[in-house]
């Protein structure tokens, strides 16, 4: 599969990364050659240095025979033009433009046949800020990830003494709440993966991922952590594109506060905030935060562009006593180095938004990608297709699924309903099976057995 | 030396405004004519008179083509305004009955222009048809503003029409046009203005008004004026169903005409529901007239149907700052008479008929009081002043200010001069904001009108009254010394 990335940005460069050790034929156009020989020299991949949206630059790229078009220049405009000229000119299958600008995004109808043709529309400040919002309706919730349309949600959190189930057997979490469809699918115990068992003990400190439908969470999370307040006052450091979304989307629920550095755009981002206070000055400054009372504060988000003043910010307010600090953090290695002891949770926007990308990549009915632990593991959602003998999972029974080791199913989505993957549970057509990938190795056999297969082969 | 201001074309504008404004001495004299009532030949000589003034402002001049500037725009709508006042009590000092000093003549020429609809006569029942319809259609003219209808009207004004514009209408922000040409804006809110005009006429002729009342009334509400036909104003009438109709349409006028014309245009009335100001002028009315029933209720013992009924009557005719009354207000506890006063301060919506200072600006202050007190307990917070969802620009906020401390002085100023001129305090007080906020009654020796006040006062009333009218800028920028030097 050939996919054009056009842009070799923060957004770009994390495309890069991940397909070009994916085995897939990747060519990048950006106008700066110094990034794209940074990197060509770090992994495998063609580059063409020119505007992406000519038409001779998207020829020299090779859009001809291109598969996909993924447009990720920082120019909301280019992007769009660049689908279209892709279309127009090389009739490339599939297009995908990241686009910003919530003027455009807000006519669905522009984008499609009859309009702008990009297929796929994605946003990461959308994602990251969504992302940070359902975050914050679960408090003590590390990562909340949505699964068929958000009728099921994959969740990760931090066992704690205290919590019903902690010190007990897996198998209990039945006993304790008898008719739940959760399912633990991974546990990680010190960095290291744990398939779970019923037998298993967890043990306060792991890393435990559920998936359950979204009215089970709160219960879940409760069986593991015990009872956490919920968050009431939350403060932003950081009102660029990302922070402005997230409090327009929180600021009815909770009490929110945002601190950003320029008054210009500390003034733009309070004249369209209806309920949230905007304060002018810079997020590491002891007394601001001191004013603002940041030791009544639940929830303190860094979410400026710099990585150093996201964790220096976030430090500081841990110390002065905010309850829960969060850190986005672009850099995997600054990333590693302060989760944990530094601050309570680092977001890696790269992270978030690639699963948005990747569902568009991958074979075989997958419909919804999320990447976890820095890219390590994946959590997909695919769809069985076909009807029993010309499918390798339709009319099996989980058990007889040959899902390769470190593969764990989750829960089934049928229509509406949410079913519970027990190892004789049969799987029908047009089942959605959501299942966590201890290894991103194990993509390929995953996305094999999905794959709809010719007529009578199996 | 080139003069700042460009003398000859603002002659020659004000000529053609007043051969414009003669042309309004026709129907009352067909009034005259229909009724037989003699008073005829004061309008027949001020048609002639003023026209022949026009005509003589206009003819030397009629080829100085000049594009109008802003400073000039100001001159041409103050100086109008005042000629207007004055000429347009040619026909007062003509008249036998009532037979008026000039001084009475042009306070009640002035009163009516501004919308006021506070008089000098009395006995108005005994007044030729023909006078009263004039005092009627004085204030019809003066509500949407006689300029906003010559710029529809007068080709010759479609140059500069923006300027004249800006000048004469009420509010802080008034740029917003509602059509590209200006010309069409005008038409658009005059044909608004003449339709509802209509509507209310039909309504009170149908609630039992003669005709000619009805007519005479409707000028007088949907201009918010107050002038009445009668003595007793609204209360001769003793017609609850003529009240009912004054309240719907006072409280229309009251309304941004701007507004009404684009829910005519769209056909959608949830725009009402939309406009912020709107919902605050609607909300702070129904707020005070319930407060005023539940005093009166309790105070006065009147029956609870009554005091809601003269709660909303009293509120909608004051805060809109038309002047209505039915039945003696100054009988009722003076808690109920200030507050009916005070309500005038705020007045209608910008852009609407009302005087006062408009519920816009009020807003707009109290929003910026709230936000100091933001800033005490977030000294670094960035707090913008929002309208709606809106927010507004610090300009117009600082206007708003300006306006507000321009008032204010305005205010002390001509209360200390008229308390000079011999007024006790309450009456003082109650005439200017009675002819600031073009109101109409008054407190205490003002209540019934001007009659007895000594000459000095009726003219300072007159000076407040163009002020309020002309929203204090375009009069007071004229005697600044900046706006004469270049």
């Amino acid at each position: 599969m050939k996919i054009l990335v056009l842009g070799a940005g923060r957004v770009g460069t994390s495309v890069v990364s991940n397909l070009a050790q994916e085995s897939y034929d990747v060519v990048v156009v950006d106008t700066n050659p110094e990034i794209l020989r940074d990197l060509r020299d770090r992994f495998d991949i063609a580059t063409i240095t020119g505007n992406a949206a000519h038409p001779p630059i998207l020829e020299k790229a090779g859009a001809a025979t291109a598969d996909l078009v993924v447009a990720v220049t920082s120019d909301d405009e280019t992007n769009m033009l660049a689908c279209q000229i892709s279309h127009a000119l090389f009739r490339v299958p599939k297009k995908i433009a990241r686009i910003r600008a919530i003027e455009y995004t807000r006519h669905p109808g522009l984008f499609g046949a009859d309009g702008v043709t990009v297929d796929v529309v994605i946003s990461p400040e959308q994602i990251i800020s969504d992302f940070i919002s359902s975050l914050l309706a679960y408090p003590g919730a590390s990562q909340v990830l949505d699964f068929a349309d958000g009728r099921v949600r994959l969740v990760s959190v931090r066992a704690i003494q205290g919590g019903p189930l902690v010190t007990h057997p897996i198998r209990d979490l039945h006993r304790h709440m008898s008719r739940v469809h959760a399912r633990i699918t991974a546990v990680f115990r010190r960095g290291r993966a744990i398939v779970p068992t019923g037998d298993m003990v967890i043990e306060p400190g792991d890393e435990v991922f559920f998936v359950a439908s979204k009215a089970e969470i709160k219960a879940v999370m409760g069986e593991l952590r015990g009872w956490d307040r919920p968050y009431k006052r939350i403060m932003f450091a950081g009102g660029g594109h990302i922070g402005k979304r997230v409090a327009k989307a929180l600021e009815h629920r909770f009490q929110v506060k945002m601190i950003e550095k320029l008054p210009v755009r500390a003034r733009k981002v309070a004249e369209d905030l209806d309920n949230t206070v905007v304060l002018v000055g810079d997020a590491a400054d002891r007394d601001l935060l001191l004013n603002e009372n940041i030791e009544n504060v639940d929830v303190f988000c860094a979410i400026t562009n710099d990585d150093q003043a996201n964790i220096l910010s976030a430090m500081l307010a841990k110390k002065l006593g905010a309850r829960r600090v969060i850190s986005l953090i672009n850099r995997p290695a600054y990333a590693e180095l302060v989760e944990r002891n530094l601050v309570d949770l680092v977001i890696s926007p790269q992270e978030a938004t690639i699963g948005s990308l990747l569902r568009h990549v991958r074979r075989g009915d997958v419909v919804q990608v999320h990447s976890l632990r820095r890219g390590a593991s994946e959590a997909i959602e695919a769809v069985a297709h076909g009807c029993p003998g010309r499918s390798k999972v339709v009319g099996r029974t989980i058990e007889r699924l040959k899902l390769p080791e470190g593969v764990v199913p989750g829960v089934l989505v049928r229509g509406k309903e949410v079913i519970q993957a027990h190892h004789d549970t049969i799987i029908e057509e047009n089942d959605h099976i959501i299942m966590f990938l201890l290894d991103k190795k194990l993509i390929p056999a995953v996305e094999k057995l999905f794959a709809p297969l010719p007529a009578r082969a199996a | 030396m080139k003069s700042v201001i460009q003398v000859r074309v603002v002659l020659r504008i004000i000529g053609a405004l007043l051969g414009f404004f003669s042309i309004t001495m026709l129907p009352p004299l067909g009034v005259s004519w229909f009724y037989h009532d003699g008073a005829h030949m004061p309008f027949l000589l001020a048609f002639v008179i003023i026209m022949l003034a026009g005509l003589g402002l206009w003819w030397p001049f009629r080829h100085a083509h000049h594009e109008l500037r802003v400073r000039d725009g100001f001159l041409v709508v103050a100086l109008f305004w005042i000629i207007l006042g004055l000429t347009g009590a040619v026909p007062f000092s003509f008249s036998r009955n009532p037979h008026m000093s000039l001084t009475d003549a042009v306070f009640e020429s002035v009163s009516g222009l501004t919308t006021t609809g506070a008089t000098v006569i009395s006995n108005l029942d005994r007044l030729p048809p023909s006078i009263l319809y004039y005092r009627q259609q004085l204030q019809w003219l003066g509500g949407m503003g006689i300029v906003v209808l010559a710029v529809a009207v007068l080709p010759l004004l479609r140059v500069g029409g923006m300027q004249l514009y800006r000048a004469e209408t009420p509010g802080p922000m008034k740029d917003n046009k509602l059509t590209p040409r200006i010309a069409e804006t005008a038409k658009a809110l005059w044909g608004v203005y003449v339709s509802l005009t209509i509507a209310c006429a039909l309504c009170f002729w149908s609630a039992g008004m003669s005709l000619f009342d009805a007519i005479g009334h409707a000028f007088s509400t949907i201009a918010t004026g107050g002038f009445s036909t009668h003595d007793a104003s609204l209360g001769f009438f003793h017609n609850s169903a003529i009240e009912t109709v004054s309240v719907v349409f006072m409280i229309i006028s009251g309304i941004n005409f701007a507004l009404h014309f684009e829910i005519l245009r769209q056909r959608r009335p949830g725009i009402y529901r939309m406009d912020s100001e709107v919902k605050v002028y609607l909300g702070l009315l129904l707020l005070l007239a319930l407060l005023v029933a539940a005093y009166l209720w309790g105070k006065t013992g009147m029956a609870p149907v009554d005091a809601l009924h003269y709660g909303l009557f009293y509120l909608a005719s004051f805060m809109t700052t038309t002047g209505f009354t039915n039945v003696a207000y100054t009988e009722w506890p003076a808690f109920v008479q200030v507050l009916l006063i005070f309500s005038a301060f705020v007045g209608g919506c910008a852009g609407s008929t009302a005087g006062g200072l408009k519920v816009i600006r009020v807003m707009l202050l109290y929003k910026q009081g709230i936000r100091e007190i933001l800033r005490l307990i977030h000294p670094q917070a960035e707090i913008p002043v929002k309208v709606g969802r809106l927010s507004v620009p610090p300009r117009v906020v600082e206007a708003v200010w300006g306006f507000f401390s321009l008032y204010v002085v305005s205010f002390a100023l001509i209360m200390v001069l008229m308390m000079a001129a011999g007024l006790d305090q309450v009456t003082a007080f109650s005439a200017v904001a009675t002819s600031l906020n073009n109101l109409g009654p008054g407190l205490g020796e003002v209540a019934p009108g001007f009659m007895t006040v000594p000459d000095m006062v009726k003219w300072l009333a007159c000076v407040a009254m163009l002020l309020g009218r002309l929203e204090i800028f375009t009069l007071l920028v004229l005697l600044t010394p900046a706006y004469w030097k270049s």
